[in-house]
């Protein structure tokens, strides 16, 4: 606290007359709230649920298209 | 045909206010869930009765795009008239309205799932069912939603259509083909929907004119649309008994319908006698509420009979 009282003291004796350093300026950008992050969340997790059993959906038709003896190969 | 101006200016595809605050529910909420599960279960009887056997997951893959598709094409609906909703009180806490869900939120998600249940469907099943869901949506959504619902009186007989098509895209999905057994399905459903909706609209009417929807009520007045109401009823029982004289239904359909036919005549006979007062619209209440169970049986007893022996 010293140190920086003396950097503050030096700086105002250096600077005298000079304005004080700017503010850090705001956030830009859209800022969620809390419920509006939780509800993304939910979308989210529906969206990549649907998805996932829209892969599932695909594996499983192409399985029954291919017919009764895709699993029955010589190997 | 008599055109009816518009009160309303349209405001679809107004500014968004603030996106991102819906949860899946309110999704959900967006595909009319309640006319979704209708499109399933007559979809279903297309489904069951249509001749050649499919693989169960074909079937359910056919029967999930067409409750997507039906789905994508209320939540389009949904979009398209967030302005009348906003001023009805049957339709005032829906997503839209009610500022959960933004116009441009409910479009994107129409139209994607509109496209996927389409493809999907084309893909996975065939092509001429993915076709004829193709054109389902695009009847209710663009004939029936932006055109004649805000312009004529008969819009919900013309654009009924789509509600009706449903059993037709399942036996296509089934078969590769649709014939007249599908068609006489898609009739049924046809022409019990004009009797259907102009009871609700009977005591719904004030909703109607303060959104100014062209509900037959609002323009031709209580007793035309009664005498319409009884005059579509009296076409419906005989072709809900077509099915019998045809061949394609048994004893147990030719008793459900014929009883079930009787209580909407009865049923529609009062609506067409009491036109004033309480009475009038208790009268049409029941009507409406028959008009569901009446349906429900006559597929009800039709998919019995596909998949019980002996009914």
């Amino acid at each position: 606290m010293a140190k920086a009282n003396r950097k503050v003291a030096g700086k105002a004796g250096q600077g005298a007359g000079k304005p004080a350093p700017k503010a850090t300026p705001p956030v830009d950008g859209v800022v969620l709230s809390e419920q509006q992050k939780r509800q993304r969340r939910a979308r989210s997790l529906a969206i990549a649920g649907v998805l996932g059993f829209l892969v599932l959906l695909f594996y499983v038709v192409t399985i029954v298209k291919l017919g009764p003896n895709v699993m029955n190969r010589p190997l | 045909m008599s055109d009816v101006s518009v009160s309303l200016d349209k405001t679809a595809g107004a500014p968004d206010i603030a996106g991102g605050m819906a949860s899946p529910g309110d999704f959900l909420a967006l595909l009319k869930p309640r006319v979704m599960s209708l499109v399933i279960f007559t979809a279903l009887v297309g489904l069951v009765r249509a001749p050649d056997h499919v693989h169960p997951v074909i079937a359910f893959t056919a029967l999930l795009c067409i409750a997507v598709g039906a789905g994508a094409a209320g939540a389009l609906n949904m979009w398209w008239d967030a302005d009348i909703d906003a001023v009805m009180k049957r339709t005032v806490r829906r997503p839209i309205p009610a500022g959960r869900i933004t116009p441009k939120e409910a479009l994107a998600f129409g139209l994607t799932l509109a496209c996927f249940s389409v493809g999907v469907l084309g893909l996975l099943v065939n092509v001429l069912s993915a076709a004829l869901l193709a054109f389902t949506i695009f009847f209710y959504v663009v004939i029936y939603t932006m055109w004649l619902k805000r312009s004529t009186p008969q819009n919900i007989v013309i654009g009924g259509a789509a509600g009706a098509f449903p059993p037709m895209v399942a036996w296509a999905a089934a078969s590769g083909s649709v014939s007249l057994e599908s068609v006489l399905l898609v009739a049924i459903i046809f022409f019990w929907t004009p009797p259907h909706f102009w009871a609700l609209a009977l005591y719904r009417a004030d909703d109607y004119a303060r959104a100014g929807v062209p509900m037959l009520p609002v323009v031709a007045g209580g007793d035309e649309t009664r005498r319409q109401i009884l005059l579509y009823t009296l076409f419906l029982v005989p072709l809900a008994l077509s099915p019998v004289a045809l061949g394609y239904a048994g004893i147990a359909y030719a008793v459900v319908s014929g009883v079930t036919g009787a209580g909407m005549l009865w049923l529609a006979f009062d609506v067409y006698r009491k036109r004033t007062g309480d009475a009038a619209v208790a009268a049409a209440r029941k009507l409406f509420g028959f008009s569901i169970l009446y349906l429900f049986l006559l597929f009800a007893t039709l998919l019995a009979e596909a998949v019980i022996p002996g009914v």
